[in-house]
């Protein structure tokens, strides 16, 4: 819903005790997890502004931490995401940087390491009332909030990608709500970041993979 | 169906011969495009947390991570129960379980933001109270809940409800003022006066402050929260006993908006004046992000 829901106004339910420092780090880093898409075995988080002088008091860094876990804002196992994290053998540190400025003041890093040694750096702001947006993925400057199914294709920064992708979706009758280009360098990596108010049939990803610009596709469903 | 002030909230209730509660759900039904079931699935979610968050302190007291709180809801559930409180048994009820609320809150517990975390305790305190004293139905208390989703959406909408941005006025304001509605409508009160009563709880507490102690949701929340409930049970009685407030909900939410704003930055939320900048107050404030 666009304007303002019943329960934008009695909720979100979530863990307290603040919405931006606890329910929405907490939303940052599901997110996160959500687009490594596999077990984090060590994660470093970066906490800057308000974030990193505040931090204890909110419970900031059991909000991380339990969203990389997996565990959403209204789950009570964030109280106890440090022994939670430590029984599944996830390696974690924590890194407060008061200095460095930030555009937005309730800001977190999250660099994912998997089993396998792959990879994921994510960057969110926490915006108030547990909302948030996640503004870098890897190298490349992002901008989406996740209240929308969003599909994110990394691709090659070549002509025709993005026009191939929505008329994969457009043949699935899948309506775009917002459709936006990202890219590192010109001619390099981008990413195509899609929001819609539909899911996404997993036939719609079947098709769009078929282009040879296309290295992966991340889909998170609302 | 749409309404964006208390204005046209009204008049849609009074063509359609309906309840605020009942706008509010029609609303969502068809901007959200969701079942009246779905909805009301939600709202007995949401109820049941909130009942939860009110009463487990009481059996389970434990600190807050800032450690200036824990263990209140419990000390005035027993005060009441030795006969000598001031109150009356509704509003000390209200009271322990707005307080106990913000204790869950403040131990990382689960908590409805209604409409904020640091004011999450006055519209379950205010609503709990009432059903245990009065003995109604969930469905009357989920109406209750409605109505005052209404509320909140026009003050979300309109002016704020965020204390960095307008003091605690807009926070507790108004939690309070969408309880107050609340009670007049399950009173029997008509939309009028339901806005009527959020008019008159906001204008109670204009100018509040938002000041917490070393900047955590611990203290004064947790009392100011027992205050948002007393005052939403004063606005609702002055209403239903037909005393009104000359100010309309929206120029009053209108000036709720404008005083937040000519509040100095140090009273919203900066935990630099009122009670977080006493002496007392920095003096916590350093112990506690020493700790
Ligand atoms: S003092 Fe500030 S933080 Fe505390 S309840 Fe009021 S508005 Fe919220």
């Amino acid at each position: 819903m666009n304007s303002l829901s019943i329960f934008d106004v009695i909720g979100p339910n979530m863990i307290g005790p603040s919405s931006s420092h606890t329910a929405g780090a907490c939303a940052i880093a599901l997110m996160a997890r959500r687009l490594f898409d596999e077990d984090v075995k060590k994660v470093t988080f970066t906490l800057y502004g308000s974030f990193s002088k505040t931090y204890q008091g909110h419970g900031t860094d059991k909000a991380l931490l339990g969203g990389v876990l997996g565990f959403a804002t209204d789950d009570p196992r964030i109280r106890n995401s440090f022994e939670l994290a430590k029984e599944r053998g996830v390696e974690v540190h924590f890194i407060i940087d008061e200095k460095t400025q930030v555009d937005h003041p309730n800001t977190a890093d999250i660099l994912m390491e998997g089993a396998d040694g792959k990879e994921m750096f994510v960057r969110g702001v926490s915006t108030g009332g547990g909302k948030m947006r996640i503004v870098r993925i890897n190298q490349i400057d992002v901008d989406f909030t996740g209240e929308y199914t969003t599909l994110i294709v990394k691709q090659f920064d070549k002509p025709g990608v993005v026009a191939h992708i929505t008329k994969c979706l457009a043949d699935e009758k899948v309506n775009i709500a917002f459709l936006r280009l990202f890219r590192e360098d010109k001619g390099a990596n981008a990413f195509t970041v899609v929001e819609t108010d539909e899911r996404i049939p997993q036939a719609v990803l079947e098709k769009i993979k078929k282009n040879e610009n296309i290295q992966e596709l991340m889909l998170i469903p609302m | 169906m749409d309404f964006t002030t208390g204005a046209t909230l009204q008049a849609v209730c009074e063509e359609k011969k309906i309840s605020i509660a009942q706008a509010m759900k029609e609303r969502e039904m068809t901007l959200g495009n969701v079942t009246e079931q779905s909805v009301m699935d939600r709202i007995g979610v949401a109820w049941k947390i909130m009942k939860d968050s009110a009463t487990t302190p009481i059996a389970e007291p434990r600190k807050s991570i800032g450690g200036l709180i824990g263990g209140e809801a419990k000390m005035m559930k027993e005060y009441r129960e030795s006969g000598k409180n001031l109150c009356g048994e509704m509003l000390s009820r209200a009271m322990s379980y707005a307080m106990g609320v913000l204790e869950v809150n403040a131990t990382m517990g689960l908590i409805v933001a209604a409409p904020t975390a640091g004011s999450s305790g006055v519209v379950p305190g205010a609503l709990l109270a009432y059903q245990e004293v009065k003995g109604v139905s969930d469905e009357v208390i989920y109406n209750g809940i409605l109505n005052a989703s209404a509320l909140g959406y026009l003050l979300m909408r309109n002016a704020s409800v965020a204390g960095a941005e307008a003091g605690c006025q807009a926070e507790v304001g108004a939690a309070s003022a969408m309880a107050a509605s609340a009670l007049v409508e399950m009173e029997g009160g008509t939309p009028e006066m339901c806005l009527n009563a959020a008019a008159m709880a906001l204008s109670n507490l204009l100018g509040l402050a938002c000041d917490p102690i070393a900047g955590l949701v611990e203290s004064p929340c947790q009392t100011r929260n027992s205050i948002g409930v007393a005052n939403a049970y004063t606005a609702a009685e002055m209403i239903l006993a037909g005393v009104k407030l000359p100010v309309p909900f929206d120029e009053m939410a209108e000036a709720m908006l404008r005083v937040g704003k000519s509040l100095p930055f140090e009273l919203r939320e900066t935990a630099l004046g009122g009670c977080a900048g006493t002496p007392t107050g920095c003096a916590l404030g350093c112990k506690i992000c020493k700790k």
